[in-house]
């Protein structure tokens, strides 16, 4: 049993409390949800738990927190570990082994066991979570979703009573965060031992039953309560967390939500004849927009490329096969599929960072095979997923000059420029703030003006919103949308389908290094045949049309998103 | 691209051998090499290195950078050597026959080419071996066999996790690299040494400031794990000695002990044949 009694928390850094005043009990065997936007303290509740907090991040704790019946502030975070596993966001950086069999035996080699013994535990976790077969994989060599799977094996193998998972679908594509979602319900199941995960895509997380959820605000529990009672309630709307799609669509169409109705699943909702009618007016009175006829500002034209491993010379990977579409001037464009599916080397060929082996691409009638890299850039500007790989000036003004300078520029024009850039992107408060005092939203904001002051007609955007809370990944979206609507053409690539069917008016649909599918995003989100080779996910809204008894499931999509689209420009 | 500090699993004999056995015959090898200038010594330990490189499966292309690398390095050792001391062969083996002469009071002499021999057949008797160690023992296996001999596990971890973090630091600074490019900076020789100085640092200050983040959420990852719990530890890849281990590492400490023998009874390092 895990036991929060008036617990406060403040990192001695900071000036207030992260936590204030936490009371919640979490039973053995008990799986609960903690939701809450970025900075809410979720995460630094996690990290009570688990030792990290006081023991490596330095802080004054107030009231009691007890795991197991002992008081944490007694413990030691390697006795801790012995009771709580966590899974961290970043399975990644997590992988401490060379090998998988390496990392998931790490905490027993820590413990001295035996290497005879330690080969046996760590074939028989591998077989729990599934990765036996890659036993002698680097981490290189497999991919996110087995890294998530390995990390989970890493700390199973203490045999914890208690699994904290700290976001884990943040890094995954839709399908194979369903697994990971389904692998965690399952390993609850099997060996009853009490689950905590902290996430903000709520519909994706209630893919299997919860028993409670928990929703943080500003460092407090705003609400301790079931899925269902949560969902009938308003509090996801105020606190920031979006709302399950079939939710939000009944909601529009006038359907009261009640604990009654079963809520927490599209599966297990039950309508009434009176709500399916009120959905069917709805879907009726809500108008679609006529798309407008665009020209072609790029056309991709059969472009191929094959990566070419020098080590050993074997490993040869055709990561493009005759790709080609087209990229409409003043459109956003959402290139989705699943992670190694071809979306980032596109890009990465469109900007020169790769040589292709065949293929054009023409850009407003011109052929861009000779062009330099920086050329490419003054045309298509790129803009990498995380923000701090790409600053490397302290001030905020510098770095977004940083280009122009570069491009020998007047200083009198580079301030020019750089300051209405700043105005646009909402940054000009800030203009002589250090990079480094900004949140990870408002970097991402300073890495897109530093591309946008050197004036691209087009800019492509790997996964802009990874990572995000829904508050900051509206405030990014709304931010890319203004640009949109000043006649930048934007090409957004993610494996987000929310991000896609809510703001981008066409997908291109990567899989195994092809285009599979080049159409409107509601045709997409319900091409079942589609959706399952590109590792997607339907949308609940196509089963929520079935439910009602809609068979234009795409028509229905489609006039979900106009609606949608009206609610959030007024 | 390419890596420095590349494993290169193959299936022979010497990866077999444990990373421990590997890391105390490259020990003793190399202190065979370096104690003595006999030339015969010399001569024997290249030949023999190259039928291990043989016996390792490891092909010439797969570590090309490094010989190149380990090659340009001697060259130049040698250039140096022969420019600043011309007459330090002389010195060395205690006689002078000149051949012809240089500038000032230096002489072109048998000693020294002598002593080049012996100093290029020095960079032949370690360089494979060392390349050998590196290509053929896994990171992880040889922290294991740091700690084996007596290296504290901690240090011998953070050993093993640095290198198996080079590739993805390299990845890093190419994609950086290359978003820079992308935003005007010029990292070709087209620019002159001050800008590029200051554009390497566009690249770098992201660089570092990445790599400590990621040292942060290993470290958490890690004493999340107990690492550190205990003064010992055992390890996955840590295998018992078989008789080519035992063999191996007497055959190189024998090396050793010959290379030792030889300085006695030539009654110093150093061995010139009369001419």
């Amino acid at each position: 049993m895990i036991k929060f009694e008036h617990f406060s928390f403040k990192y001695t850094a900071q000036a207030d409390y992260t936590l204030r005043d936490i009371n919640l009990t979490i039973n053995d065997g008990e799986k609960v949800l903690i939701i809450g936007p970025s900075g809410c303290g979720k995460s630094t509740l996690l990290n009570c738990i688990n030792g990290l907090v006081p023991f490596s991040y330095d802080g004054t704790i107030e009231g009691s927190l007890t795991v197991d019946g002992k008081e944490t502030k007694d413990l030691s975070i390697f006795e801790l570990s012995k009771i709580v596993g966590t899974v961290l966001q970043d399975s990644d950086a997590q992988f401490v082994g060379l090998t998988v069999a390496e990392d998931i035996a790490f905490a027993l080699e820590n413990d001295c066991i035996p290497t005879e013994e330690l080969k046996r535990r760590v074939k028989e976790i591998a077989k729990l979570v599934n990765i036996e077969s890659h036993l002698e994989h680097a981490p290189t060599d497999i991919s996110g979703g087995q890294k998530q799977r390995v990390s989970l094996a890493g700390v199973m193998i203490d045999d914890v009573k208690v699994l904290l998972f700290d976001e884990p679908l943040a890094n995954l594509d839709p399908e194979t965060g369903k697994t990971a979602i389904e692998l965690i319900d399952s390993i609850h199941k099997d060996t009853g031992v009490t689950e905590i995960i902290i996430e903000h895509r709520l519909e994706d997380v209630l893919w299997r039953d919860v028993d409670r959820i928990v929703l943080m605000g500003d460092g407090k529990i705003v609400l301790d309560t079931t899925p269902d009672e949560l969902l009938s309630s308003d509090a996801l709307i105020k606190h920031g967390i979006r709302e399950p799609l079939y939710i939000t669509a009944l909601k529009y169409a006038g359907v009261e939500i009640t604990p009654s109705m079963l809520p927490h699943s599209i599966d297990t909702i039950t309508l009434t004849d009176e709500d399916i009618a009120k959905v069917k007016e709805w879907y009726l009175k809500t108008e679609t927009e006529k798309e407008e006829e665009k020209e072609v500002l790029l056309q991709v034209r059969d472009i191929d490329f094959t990566y070419k491993n020098d080590r050993n010379g074997a490993s040869v990977h055709h990561a493009l096969d005759h790709i080609s579409f087209d990229v409409m001037k003043g459109e956003l464009l959402a290139i989705v599929g699943r992670n190694g599916a071809g979306k980032s080397t596109f890009s990465k060929a469109l900007c020169g960072f790769e040589r292709i082996d065949s293929g054009k691409f023409i850009f407003k009638g011109e052929d861009m095979a000779p062009l330099s890299i920086k050329e490419r850039a003054d045309r298509i500007g790129y803009v990498m997923q995380n923000p701090n790989q790409m600053i490397s000036k302290v001030q905020i003004f510098d770095e977004v000059a940083l280009g122009l300078r570069t491009r020998n520029v007047p200083e009198d024009e580079v301030e020019r420029r750089v300051n209405d850039t700043l105005k646009i992107c909402g940054l000009w408060e800030f203009r002589n703030w250090p990079v480094s005092a900004l949140s990870y939203g408002q970097k991402k904001r300073v890495t897109i003006a530093s591309i946008l002051v050197l004036e691209p007609e087009m800019i492509i955007l790997d996964e802009p919103t990874a990572g995000q809370d829904y508050y900051h990944y509206t405030e990014i979206m709304n931010f890319l949308e203004e640009i949109n609507s000043r006649g930048v053409t934007i090409v957004l690539i993610t494996h987000d389908m929310h991000l896609m069917l809510e703001y981008a008016t066409r997908g291109i649909v990567f899989a195994d290094s092809k285009v599979i599918k080049d159409s409107t995003s509601y045709d997409i989100l319900t091409d079942r045949d589609v959706i399952s080779r590109a590792s997607l996910k339907e949308t609940s809204l196509y089963n929520l049309a079935l439910k009602c008894g809609l068979n234009d499931t795409k028509g229905f999509v489609e006039h979900f998103i106009s609606f949608e689209r009206r609610v959030r420009n007024d | 691209m390419t890596n420095i500090f590349n494993y290169i699993d193959r299936k022979s004999p010497i990866h077999n051998l444990t990373g421990a056995t590997k890391f105390v015959c490259l020990l003793l090898w190399s202190f065979a090499a370096m104690v003595t200038f006999d030339t015969k010594i010399l001569a024997l330990l290249p030949v023999v290195s190259f039928i291990l490189f043989g016996l390792s499966k490891i092909k010439l292309k797969d570590i090309s950078f490094l010989l190149v690398f380990t090659l340009v390095f001697m060259v130049m050792n040698n250039v140096l050597v022969f420019l600043f001391s011309p007459m330090h062969g002389t010195e060395l083996y205690g006689s002078c026959t000149e051949i012809c002469k240089l500038w000032g009071n230096n002489y072109l002499t048998v000693e020294q080419l002598w002593y080049h021999l012996n100093l290029v057949l020095k960079y032949f008797s370690t360089m494979p071996i060392v390349i050998l160690f590196i290509s053929t023992t896994e990171p992880s296996e040889f922290a294991a066999s740091l700690n084996k001999i007596g290296v504290k596990y901690t240090i011998a971890y953070a050993v093993s996790l640095a290198l198996r973090y080079i590739p993805d630091v390299q990845r890093e600074y190419h994609e950086i690299s290359l978003a820079q490019q992308a935003r005007g900076i010029e990292m070709s020789s087209k620019e002159n040494i001050v800008k590029r100085l200051k554009s390497a640092s566009a690249i770098l200050i992201p660089l570092v400031l990445q790599s400590l983040e990621r040292i942060d959420v290993i470290t958490n990852a890690m004493e999340l794990r107990g690492f550190g719990k205990n003064r010992k530890r055992t390890w996955y890849r840590s295998r018992k000695f078989t008789k080519a281990d035992i063999i191996s590492m007497i055959f190189c400490g024998a090396l050793l002990l010959l290379s030792i023998g030889m300085n006695i009874y030539n009654g110093s390092r150093f061995w010139m044949p009369h001419f």
